[in-house]
């Protein structure tokens, strides 16, 4: 293809990148470091130094940690399992796992809602039974479990890609070689998926670590991650600058854990 | 400036991609509509249906949740809607930032339907009448249910009860919150004192371990749910639940609480602003008004509205029409920005504590 043509089929693209990912975080960036009047501040940054907004920040960090690992130790043996079941039935399951991301993750979160309400399903089913209900809506373990559930399939493709392509020959060698499940597992098939695990780590973090609906909607308002002071400062405050001030905060998070992983990354392929 | 500049380069780069979005738009400019932005459920939809019917003109409606939401795309002018149902305080605060006309009441003939009381009552943030025309009132209470409750419940204090852990339902709305604290410490709810304040932002503190979620319109159907013993809500809300929830009872505590107003107001810029006010009178007719109050359960202060109910227990319910005199009601208005961030950072204290 001619350097010509290649330009042109991308331009779409450069149109799509420059007018909702390049001028927005222009934008971003551009409230971030101004004031109401439009002049140059460093204020809406150092925001994030007060108790709420640090406490809000770590909070986010933590329930973000807790579901990726979560999420990565329901799927990495998943994926095993889908990649070595034959190849009809493990589409079947892989579609099982995606058809949820079909129906639109606000409505799910509001299921999940209902489901874990103190006369919602979950405890309906449990009274029936005559079991003690369980309480978990309005409190962390609820939050988790919506981060979690609306997050895995994010982690399952990505691994499942990974984990399916490594050639069997390689495995078959390494078991001639003489090593053990343990070994094959540590030092073959691991290292291999390490770039899907680690996709999938980004795609499940950074969400939820940003994340303002779960945590209204199975929190009860009573959890105030970062999300939702952005979420409120934009919404309620009409306060642009200092959202997008924290939000450049955030970013610098994520940007950093990005960093930290892509290099953990490299150090072990080597 | 450089925000407005900011603005028109989006604009200008959204609509250059999206070049047919942008003329459809402008044509509908053209036609017989009327932008409507109002409350979540705050209208029976029949009505939209009935006035479109009669008088050809095709109602485009949205729906915010709180006042906070609604100001910011008023103010930004994003979407250029006709006529908006803020509360009392928001509408004085609109007022002051200019972004209210005044409207033209010989096209709402209907006008004389409100009670004179009612006038009265928005010339507290609307001082001469000129802007706002009301839409429904009510108190703000708490809504108990009597299975759970044995007491008797006519105070605030109940709501700092560890008897109720997990059972109560606080308002997400800022200054409905601060209002609560504020009644029960005995002080105005329209206090700026910051001492005052943070004695509030305290006692809220010590509540929200108590508290088993923060919501505004989920109150309503937790209650029905029986998913909570106490909750804040809206006097409007209070006989609807009770036709849902027969063991539900209302009460306005003793230590006062807020008497609020929602009423219809015609921004500036509004491209409709005769279709707006036909809309208004409209719903300003008693057979309409009535209709609605079926509906929404909300009080409404058109006086020939209420000889249409059928129900005398309705007619006469000292939750729907209550003797103002009996309590200690005060009328929300509006503190101004500085005031306002602050109760919100206060309010993210307690929400994060």
């Amino acid at each position: 293809m001619s350097d010509k043509r290649v330009k042109l089929l991308a331009s779409p693209y450069i149109l799509w990148s420059a007018g909702f990912i390049i001028i927005p975080l222009c934008l971003v960036i551009y409230y971030a470091f101004t004031d109401a009047s439009g002049a140059f501040s460093f204020d809406n940054v150092a925001d994030i130094i007060s108790y709420v907004n640090i406490k809000a920040l770590l909070l986010s960090m933590a329930f973000s940690l807790v579901s990726t690992l979560i999420c990565l130790l329901i799927a990495y043996p998943l994926a095993l399992i889908l990649s070595s079941t034959v190849s009809s039935n493990s589409s079947i399951l892989s579609l099982l796992f995606i058809l949820p991301m079909w129906m639109n993750s606000l409505l799910r979160t509001y299921a999940w809602q209902n489901i874990l309400e103190r006369k919602g399903v979950i405890n309906g089913i449990l009274s029936a039974l005559s079991l003690p209900p369980i309480y978990i809506i309005n409190k962390p373990p609820a939050i988790l479990l919506g981060m979690v559930y609306d997050f895995l399939p994010f982690m399952i493709l990505p691994v499942y890609n990974s984990v399916s392509r490594i050639d069997k020959d390689l495995i078959n060698a390494a078991r001639d070689l003489g090593a053990g499940y343990k070994e094959i597992f540590f030092r073959v098939i691991w290292p291999l998926s390490l770039p899907g695990v680690i996709s999938g780590i980004t795609m499940v973090f950074v969400p939820s670590l940003t994340t303002f609906v779960i945590s209204d909607v199975l929190g009860g308002g009573k959890i105030l991650l970062i999300g939702n002071v952005i979420e409120q400062l934009f919404t309620q405050d009409s306060d642009w600058n200092a959202g997008a001030g924290l939000s450049v905060v955030l970013m610098v998070f994520i940007v950093i854990s990005m960093i930290i992983t892509s290099n953990y990354d490299r150090e072990d392929i080597k | 400036m450089k925000k407005q500049l900011l603005f028109l380069s989006l604009f200008l780069i959204t609509s250059a991609l999206s070049g047919c979005a942008g003329n459809e738009a402008s044509k509908n400019n053209d036609d017989n509509v009327v932008y409507v932005y109002n409350w979540g459920e705050y209208i029976d939809p029949e009505i939209l249906t009935m006035f479109t019917e009669e008088t050809g003109i095709e109602v485009v409606y949205d729906e915010y949740e709180t006042n906070e939401i609604m100001y910011p795309k008023i103010k930004a002018g994003a979407v250029n809607y006709d006529v908006v149902c803020p509360s009392d305080y928001m509408i004085k605060k609109m007022i002051d930032n200019d972004l209210l006309q005044e409207i033209n009441f010989d096209n709402v003939p209907n006008y004389g339907n409100i009670g004179d009381e009612y006038w009265e009552m928005a010339r507290d943030y609307d001082p001469e009448n000129q802007y706002a025309v009301p839409y429904v009132w009510g108190t703000v209470g708490i809504l108990y249910n009597k299975t759970m409750v044995k007491e008797k419940v006519d105070s605030w204090s109940i709501l700092w009860d560890p008897k109720y852990k997990d059972e109560i339902l606080m308002q997400d709305s800022i200054r409905d919150a601060f209002m609560v604290a504020e009644k029960y410490l005995g002080y105005s709810m329209n206090t700026i004192d910051e001492d005052e304040l943070q004695a509030s932002k305290e006692l809220l503190q010590q509540q929200k371990p108590l508290v088993q979620a923060y919501v505004i319109d989920q109150v309503r159907d937790k209650m029905i749910g029986n998913e909570a013993a106490l909750g804040v809500i809206y006097s409007g809300e209070a006989i609807f639940t009770q036709r849902e929830n027969p063991d539900l009872e209302y009460v306005i505590p003793k230590e006062g609480t807020a008497l609020w107003m929602d009423s219809w107001v015609i921004p500036k810029g509004a491209p409709h602003k005769e279709n707006a006010e036909k809309f208004i009178n409209y719903l300003c007719r008693p057979d309409i008004a009535y209709l609605n109050f079926d509906y929404i359960t909300y009080s409404t202060p058109n006086i020939p509205a209420r000889d249409y109910i059928e129900d005398e227990d309705i007619r006469n319910s000292p939750i729907a029409f209550p003797d103002l005199s009996k309590y200690n009601l005060e009328v929300q208005v509006s503190l101004g920005e500085k005031v306002d961030r602050h109760l919100s950072d206060l309010w993210r204290e307690v929400k994060s504590y």
